[in-house]
């Protein structure tokens, strides 16, 4: 019984570090963007590869959309990380951000015959960080242990 | 999933609830740290910085709105620049306005800046010609105003009767070069303010009668340069004053095309037929004025610069431009001598103009030599380009500045590897609409004239045609007083250097200018 509780505190505290970790990196993500406004996602969307190179093409091609595009992705990248280091409405963050990564990885898949991108660090066959990063969102959502340590646990009980 | 006890939330889980908020607190606190840093060591604002590129800009002038009374214009010859003028001036012929609308080609600030003139004067030697300003000049394309119908325009066969005209106040002149001289002095002589295009002059004496007769008079003449006008030139002006070039030995001006139109060979359109016109349509003795008899030809009617009888050919045509843009940059004036060398190579049936043609101006008081350098059979585009002991700038259109990897003003700067002889350390990329897109409805030729900065240029966020400053400045002048960029003196200036290299090429000899006599000599 002792046993299996600590092991639970163990995976529980695991769980919530990686909660904290990709909040942290998903909010800066979205703070940088913020505080640099001559960011876009230009660069990254006119390399498209793949079945989304099309809806990428088509975003480029209109100041319009892409302006609203990166606007989009920079809050969406904030609220996500908000959510993911407070612990506020986790589940709902943890599925926005896997989301979002997926979107990220689609855009751009490390297929075969993909080039070695000169912008990514690393080399991915057909598995990326972002592919990764993804999935323990997803994780994190499924997973009612992760909500522990964050406002949720507030939320909840006067919801309660 | 969790246990409620329904006693509320002690304090421990509180605590446990709030564990995000140190981690936004710690991310907080290093991206500050970070921003901070990245201020500190961000290469391009301490460029920024040491260079004092803040208030380069302001350099650009803003174009001014200024109304006054109307001024009537007439304007002696209509073919090609004729209604490139009209236009800058907000008069386009129906259909072709239609046109402009619908492919959007029109420059906004043309029918918004209204300049308040009326063409009610026309003269041209060609009926088709002549009809077609008609229409254009009873057509005004500014936004809300049926300005123009108000001013009827009359057609004159003869220069000297639309001079003689009490209700025409000021005269363009896009003839051919050949006639560019005396008319002004009529002009002039008759009263009329005159914007002439260039080329002013076509053979020598012609400079000095025309720069008396101007002188004479209080007049406001302006030569058709369109180029003082851009954003580019006067932020080059700016880094001139600034002195980031150093010592300036050599200016390098080109010319590089390759098309049969851009080398004045024009009396056939694209699909190859030969353009309108006869002996009964044009004036033929009217057209030749003082030039040798010869029968009526179309290919010299439409191919004129092409040759000697009409006009100094390159010199006249594309190094009057490079040269006015040298001359307002540096104000170096006349030279000491000239050689030109060159040959017809390729298009050798047309006239006279040489298809490659080099000429060497020597300033030895100002340690400065000045070269020409035109080929006609190649369109591997070449800037011009003023080389400085600290620096290069290349300047048209766009405007670049490289760093030379042994100047002394910038070695701290190279040093700290903030700039690099391989790359621009200012570039003005905006600038000109044309030389920017790459597209396959403007000619050759017309990139050509756009790289040079003779199209359009962006001030203040907007595109303008730098012929319509060019005019407005003009009638600016008119109208206030003051003096034209490209005023007599300069026009003097670049009259005996066109002569000098001109003679020299023509007479295969070096030329020198005698600044006691005030003439070329042949040496």
């Amino acid at each position: 019984m002792e046993f299996q509780s600590r092991q639970m505190k163990w995976q529980q505290g695991a769980l919530v570090a990686l909660r904290f970790l990709i909040g942290w990196h998903m909010l800066y993500e979205g703070l940088y963007k913020l505080i640099h406004p001559e960011w876009s996602a230009l660069a990254f969307l006119a390399n498209a590869q793949g079945f989304l190179s099309g809806i990428a093409g088509w975003i480029v091609s209109s100041p319009g959309v892409l302006n609203t595009v990166d606007a989009l992705n920079t809050w969406g990248l904030i609220a996500i990380g908000l959510g993911l280091v407070l612990g506020l409405f986790t589940r709902g963050a943890a599925l926005a951000g896997c989301a979002l990564l997926l979107l990220y990885y689609l855009f751009n898949p490390p297929f075969i015959t993909s080039a070695p991108g000169a912008s990514v660090e690393g080399n991915y066959l057909l598995v990326s960080k972002t592919l990764i990063e993804a999935v323990v969102l997803l994780y994190i959502a499924v997973t009612p242990l992760s909500s522990r340590f964050g406002l949720d646990m507030l939320r909840k009980k006067y919801h309660a | 999933m969790t246990k409620e006890n329904g006693s509320g939330i002690d304090r421990r889980d509180m605590l446990k609830t709030l564990a995000g908020i140190p981690i936004l607190g710690a991310l907080g606190i290093q991206l500050f740290r970070k921003s901070a840093y990245d201020d500190k060591h961000n290469i391009q604002q301490e460029i920024v910085r040491e260079l004092g590129l803040e208030d380069l800009m302001n350099a650009i002038r803003p174009v001014t709105h200024q109304q006054g009374d109307l001024i009537r214009l007439g304007i002696a010859g209509f073919g090609m620049r004729g209604p490139q003028l009209a236009q800058a001036l907000g008069f386009l012929e129906k259909s072709s306005f239609e046109k402009t609308v619908v492919d959007g080609s029109l420059d906004a600030q043309i029918r918004e800046g209204n300049l308040n003139v009326a063409i009610t004067g026309i003269c041209d030697v060609f009926d088709l010609h002549a009809e077609l300003a008609l229409a254009t000049a009873a057509h005004d394309i500014h936004t809300g105003g049926e300005f123009a119908s108000a001013h009827p325009v009359k057609r004159f066969r003869y220069y000297h009767d639309m001079l003689a005209d009490p209700n025409i106040d000021a005269i363009i002149i896009a003839t051919p070069d050949h006639h560019h001289a005396q008319m002004t002095i009529d002009a002039i002589q008759a009263g009329k303010h005159v914007y002439c295009e260039k080329s002013l002059i076509h053979r020598e004496e012609e400079i000095y009668a025309t720069y008396g007769a101007v002188k004479n008079s209080s007049l406001v003449f302006q030569l058709g340069h369109q180029y003082p006008q851009t954003a580019a030139f006067q932020v080059a002006n700016e880094i001139l004053k600034r002195r980031w070039l150093g010592k300036i030995s050599h200016v390098e001006t080109t010319t590089n095309r390759n098309s049969p139109n851009g080398a004045w060979i024009r009396h056939v359109d694209n699909e190859g037929k030969t353009k309108p016109g006869d002996a009964q349509s044009i004036d033929w003795k009217q057209w030749l004025g003082k030039a040798p008899e010869v029968p009526f030809s179309i290919q010299r009617f439409y191919s004129w610069a092409r040759y000697f009888d009409y006009d100094t050919g390159l010199f006249g045509q594309l190094f009057s431009h490079e040269f006015d843009a040298v001359n307002q940059l540096l104000h170096m004036g006349i030279p000491k001598t000239a050689f030109s060398s060159g040959g017809q190579y390729t298009y050798k049936e047309f006239g006279d103009m040489p298809d490659v043609l080099h000429t060497t101006f020597e300033y030895p008081n100002k340690e400065l030599t000045l070269t020409y350098s035109a080929n006609l059979t190649s369109s591997k585009a070449r800037g011009r380009t003023l080389y400085g002991q600290d620096a290069a700038m290349t300047v048209g259109g766009t405007l670049s500045v490289v760093p030379d990897g042994s100047s002394e003003q910038f070695a701290d700067l190279l040093e700290r590897g903030l700039i690099s002889p391989d790359s621009p350390m200012m570039e003005m990329l905006e600038g000109s609409r044309t030389a920017s897109v790459v597209d396959a409805v403007s000619s050759a030729t017309a990139q050509y004239y756009a790289t040079r900065g003779l199209t359009s240029t962006s001030i203040g966020g907007q595109e303008w045609d730098v012929t319509h400053l060019h005019l407005k400045e003009w009638l600016d002048c008119i109208r206030n007083g003051g003096t034209p960029s490209s005023n007599i003196e300069k026009a003097f200036e670049e009259g005996v250097v066109i002569a000098m290299a001109d003679i020299s090429y023509r007479e295969n000899c070096r030329t020198e200018w005698d600044p006691e006599a005030r003439r070329i000599k042949r040496i």
